[in-house]
């Protein structure tokens, strides 16, 4: 595997969700590239005819019977938002451009 | 006081018993290990809330019943005080999770684990300190401040649930509840001298536990005895149709394999992988002690290779990284939580990316890249598909050695208590304290972790873990519950009289 870019570690940093100073990334790159060093060990083993394994119970489609359950009230679920207004989360804008 | 009337160092069992006979009321127990909190705690910081008028209220209410009904209308942990890890929610109590990114967050709602403890008349005194969303191995992740070792204050006491395992080992409760996602119960139990298990995966619902990583995470019991721990496995343990992921079959009957250990005539095997380099001498050799006192007692020891195991830390630590970095996606501060920059101006976009690098601390981040990237077009076959391979292979290796034996043991953890900040800038060094405990999350299989003795070198609790096949936690239970008795024979007193007063 290359050495990770400081250009992958800011993409990363945006796709994430994290407003990170560049200090902080230059940083996590050195630390991912370790981290990632130690980890790449598991292609040693991970021969193709080897099934992967998501999850360890062999689950498929678990439903629950079409009923109506008593669930959290609108005040509920209001009640730990950073902002509302009128019954609903408030949000900042979600368009960059005012058009 | 004498340690028989002192009501905080007796064994869960016993507090259900004095309650139930009315040696003392529930409030008085709660009481008093509430003002065991207020004396120690700010010493050992297990706490991060402490609910003192619920606990007293629930208390009463236990109380109450009695009057009402007798001793047989309370269940068998009624009136038992339990500390709660912040990471399951509690109706109307703060759940952190250990992040300022849910500081002052009242959750509308009971996890599953949470109804049925109150349901069983188990006294709730609070939340428990643990690394930032169970991401950590020694709570110095805690955006709170680190928990402190009770055996030597200037240690770990593990993680992610060292507040839970610290409570316990101090006196401050006789129960806790922990989660374990890549061995967050059995480690801090093991550093801690007390008693650990992570059930099999989906044995306890995860409704209302914060999700780290979904395939992974799993809560159990922390107690000072191998008893207490099933009889807490058995209240929140079973079905839950709003976990998807719940076992729909019966609880293993732990509480009674819990009363009759007994390993003669059981086949106990060594992973070979688990023991020798890499593992304190100290720890070694009370493992080695402790698998010659099973022989001892009737059973029979082989010498077992699970040959993928070597690979298991490292699977983990890219599939680890790449659910949770999807699960705290989920932490937005548009809903609940934080939410910082947002002056009237900025975006929602710009607003989520403040509200995140503010929010959460390095460790989270660190593994929310590393899930990012390993996740990434490009890499996913390399990483995470290779990773899940592992996965197939670890499982293969706990069913090829379960042919052979009922149970596998080795260390809990390759070292005793270290001093906090001695690993905290390396992460990779951090990472191996669980490299023992992580095959049982791949497999989905249970562990437990008990206290077999101090390391001659630094005086500090060594802890063996029992492994088991799906569903038969009863047997760890079982190989525990003798070890235990063994043990307590030899020394005369359980393990944790040894430890320092606070």
């Amino acid at each position: 595997m290359p050495a990770i870019t400081p250009e992958e570690v800011a993409h990363l940093a945006v796709l994430a969700r994290l407003d990170l100073p560049a200090e902080h990334l230059a940083r996590l790159r050195a630390e991912l590239d370790i981290i990632l060093e130690s980890v790449a060990t598991v292609s040693e083993v991970a021969a193709d005819d080897i099934p992967p394994t998501s999850h360890p119970l062999p689950l498929t489609n678990v439903f629950r019977a079409d009923v109506v359950q008593p669930s959290l009230t609108a005040e509920q679920a209001l009640s730990a938002a950073p902002a509302t207004e009128s019954g609903r989360f408030r949000v900042p804008r979600i368009l960059d451009d005012e058009s | 006081m004498t340690e028989s009337t002192d009501l905080t160092r007796m064994t869960a069992a016993r507090l259900a018993s004095v309650v139930a006979t009315g040696d003392a009321s529930a409030v008085e127990v709660a009481q008093a290990h509430l003002d065991r909190i207020t004396a120690v705690d700010a010493a050992v910081h297990a706490f991060l809330h402490v609910d003192t008028a619920g606990a007293l209220a629930a208390a009463g209410a236990v109380d109450a019943a009695r009057a009402a009904g007798g001793a047989a209308a309370l269940g068998p942990l009624a009136g038992v005080p339990l500390a709660l890890k912040d990471v399951l929610t509690m109706e109307g109590i703060p759940t952190t999770c250990g992040s300022k990114i849910l500081e002052g967050w009242r959750p509308a709602y009971d996890a599953t684990v949470t109804r049925r403890l109150k349901e069983a008349g188990v006294v709730i005194l609070g939340k428990t300190n643990m690394d930032e969303f169970a991401m950590g191995s020694s709570t110095e992740h805690s955006a709170y401040g680190p928990t402190h070792n009770p055996w030597d204050l200037t240690r770990i006491p593990g993680g992610s649930g060292g507040g839970s395992a610290a409570a316990v080992a101090s006196y401050e409760a006789p129960l806790a509840i922990g989660t374990d996602t890549g061995g967050s119960i059995r480690q801090p139990a093991a550093v801690t001298g007390t008693v650990g298990i992570k059930p099999t995966y989906g044995g306890v619902s995860r409704y209302g536990l914060v999700a780290l990583a979904s395939s992974l995470d799993q809560a159990g019991p922390c107690a000072r005895t191998v008893l207490d721990a099933a009889l807490l496995h058995a209240v929140i343990a079973g079905h839950d149709p709003l976990d998807s992921t719940s076992i729909d079959l019966p609880v293993p009957p732990v509480v009674e394999a819990a009363r009759h250990p007994d390993v003669r005539g059981m086949r106990v095997g060594v992973v070979r992988e688990l023991t020798g380099d890499g593992y304190q001498a100290g720890v070694q050799q009370r493992f080695d002690e402790s698998v010659a006192l099973l022989e001892e007692l009737g059973a029979e020891v082989v010498e077992v290779s699970c040959p993928h195991f070597p690979y298991a830390l490292a699977a983990y630590y890219l599939i680890l990284p790449s659910e949770c970095s999807s699960n705290l996606a989920k932490f937005d501060g548009m809903r609940f939580g934080l939410r910082a920059g947002d002056d009237g101006t900025r975006s929602v976009e710009e607003v989520m990316g403040r509200t995140r690098a503010t929010g959460f601390g390095d460790e989270a981040i660190r593994r929310i890249m590393l899930g990012t990237y390993a996740l990434s077009a490009g890499y996913y076959d390399a990483y995470y598909g290779s990773a899940q391979k592992v996965r197939t292979l670890v499982t293969r290796d706990f069913a090829a050695a379960f042919e052979q034996v009922d149970v596998l043991v080795s260390p809990t953890a390759p070292t005793t208590a270290f001093k906090l900040g001695a690993k905290l800038d390396d992460p990779l060094a951090m990472y191996l304290n669980d490299v023992a405990t992580i095959p049982a999350n791949l497999a989905g299989t249970p562990g437990l972790s008990l206290p077999i003795g101090l390391a001659p070198e630094d005086g500090l609790p060594v802890g063996l873990q029992v492994m088991a096949p799906v569903l038969a936690d009863h047997l760890l239970y079982r190989v525990g519950g003798a070890l235990e008795a063994a043990m307590l024979d030899r020394w005369g007193a359980p393990i944790l009289d040894g430890a320092p007063a606070l």
